[in-house]
């Protein structure tokens, strides 16, 4: 077997970084985010993954197959709702900055206040 | 900051960062070889202990199921952030909006076809949730994705009923609430809260996994309605120009 998912997972994680540190826009800022934070999903499903093993859902399979660990798949969806709040809120605080500034390029809001 | 600092500040950090992955992957087992003895242990004990033949969810909403209970108020609390934040309390701009139906009759057809494949999709990802693979969670998602090509393909006026937020709130209360519900049942009747309650049933089929399908059901609500909430709270500060042609149709 390999490292690649490994690898795969890191490369995501740096690559979402410098988008956000070099974004423009508050919105491309979001979806870089959306890309380091996947970092996390690949990273969680390949730590679990059991060689020839199948999906941990015992329907048609017999009950004692080899399956991959359902604790980090759980962890992922968790994972995922998180992503998607958070993204939310990044999403709303961009349209206020907008409404405030008038515009969404990070270096261009320059009159931070409260 | 200029760009110019900024970027010379980020790449030696993400090469000092990338180093590091490289170093604690080395450490890594081999993808594939997997050590730990939850996942072995889980795989083992859910399906004849709860009979729950979609682990995942046993997991979830059983092994689990106070973790996915913060986990539903952390999308409760994300929606109660992101309405705060849009709430424009002077009024202004609260213009009755009405944008445009989609004209092309194609595109509506393939719409109402997707809406249909979308709730039924969605229904069956939730209702199945503890059996075969899907869940509360991704099919609330599949749900509320469902009801939002309404908008698409309808008018700002058919999507009415789901921007509402005063008739949706319920629904969200019912679902996050349900959860809760279910867990203090338990601690009526003198158990641990969240204790599975309801008989397990035959294995595989809807009757079955006692409280996981209960939970799983207020999840899917819950989930549903959240991404409808947060989707009308966008709506709400979306301002489309009227073309003549719309008004009063």
């Amino acid at each position: 077997m390999s490292y690649l998912p490994y690898a795969v997972a890191a490369w995501l994680c740096l690559v979402g970084l410098a988008g956000v540190a070099t974004s423009k826009n508050l919105i491309h800022l979001a979806v870089c985010l959306t890309v380091t934070q996947s970092s996390s999903y690949v990273l969680l499903l390949s730590v679990g993954y059991v060689e020839h093993g199948k999906a941990p859902i015992f329907k048609g399979i017999p009950l004692h197959s080899t399956a991959v660990d359902p604790v980090v798949q759980a962890l992922t969806l968790t994972d995922v709702v998180v992503s998607v709040v958070v993204v939310a809120l990044i999403l709303a605080l961009a349209l206020d900055a907008h409404r405030l500034s008038g515009t969404v390029d990070p270096d261009g809001i320059t009159d931070f206040s409260g | 900051m200029s760009r110019r600092v900024r970027l010379a500040l980020l790449t030696p950090a993400l090469l000092g960062l990338g180093g590091l992955f490289a170093w604690a992957i080395a450490g890594l087992p081999e993808f594939g070889d997997y050590r730990g003895p939850y996942g072995y242990v889980l795989n083992q004990i859910v399906v004849p202990l709860r009979h729950s033949t979609n682990v995942v969810m046993g997991t979830t909403f059983d092994v689990r199921g106070l973790d996915t209970m913060g986990e539903e108020f952390i999308l409760y609390a994300a929606v109660v952030g992101v309405t705060l934040l849009l709430r424009d309390e002077s009024g202004a701009g609260r213009v009755e909006r009405r944008t445009r139906r989609a004209r092309s009759d194609t595109v509506r057809l393939l719409g109402v076809l997707m809406i249909g494949v979308g709730l039924l999709v969605g229904l069956w990802l939730v209702a199945f949730g503890y059996i075969t693979p899907g869940g509360g969670f991704p099919g609330g998602v599949v749900l509320a994705g469902a009801i939002v090509v309404l908008y698409l393909v309808g008018s700002h006026r058919d999507y009415g009923p789901f921007r509402n937020e005063h008739a949706l709130d319920p629904f969200e209360g019912l679902g996050a609430g349900g959860y809760v519900i279910t867990g203090l049942a338990a601690l009526a009747l003198g158990l641990q809260f969240l204790t599975n309650l309801f008989g397990y049933g035959k294995a595989g089929t809807l009757l079955s996994a006692g409280s996981i399908g209960i939970l799983n059901a207020a999840s899917g609500i819950a989930v549903t309605v959240a991404m409808l909430l947060l989707f009308a709270e966008f709506l709400e500060t979306y301002v489309v120009p009227l073309e003549p042609e719309d008004v009063g149709s």
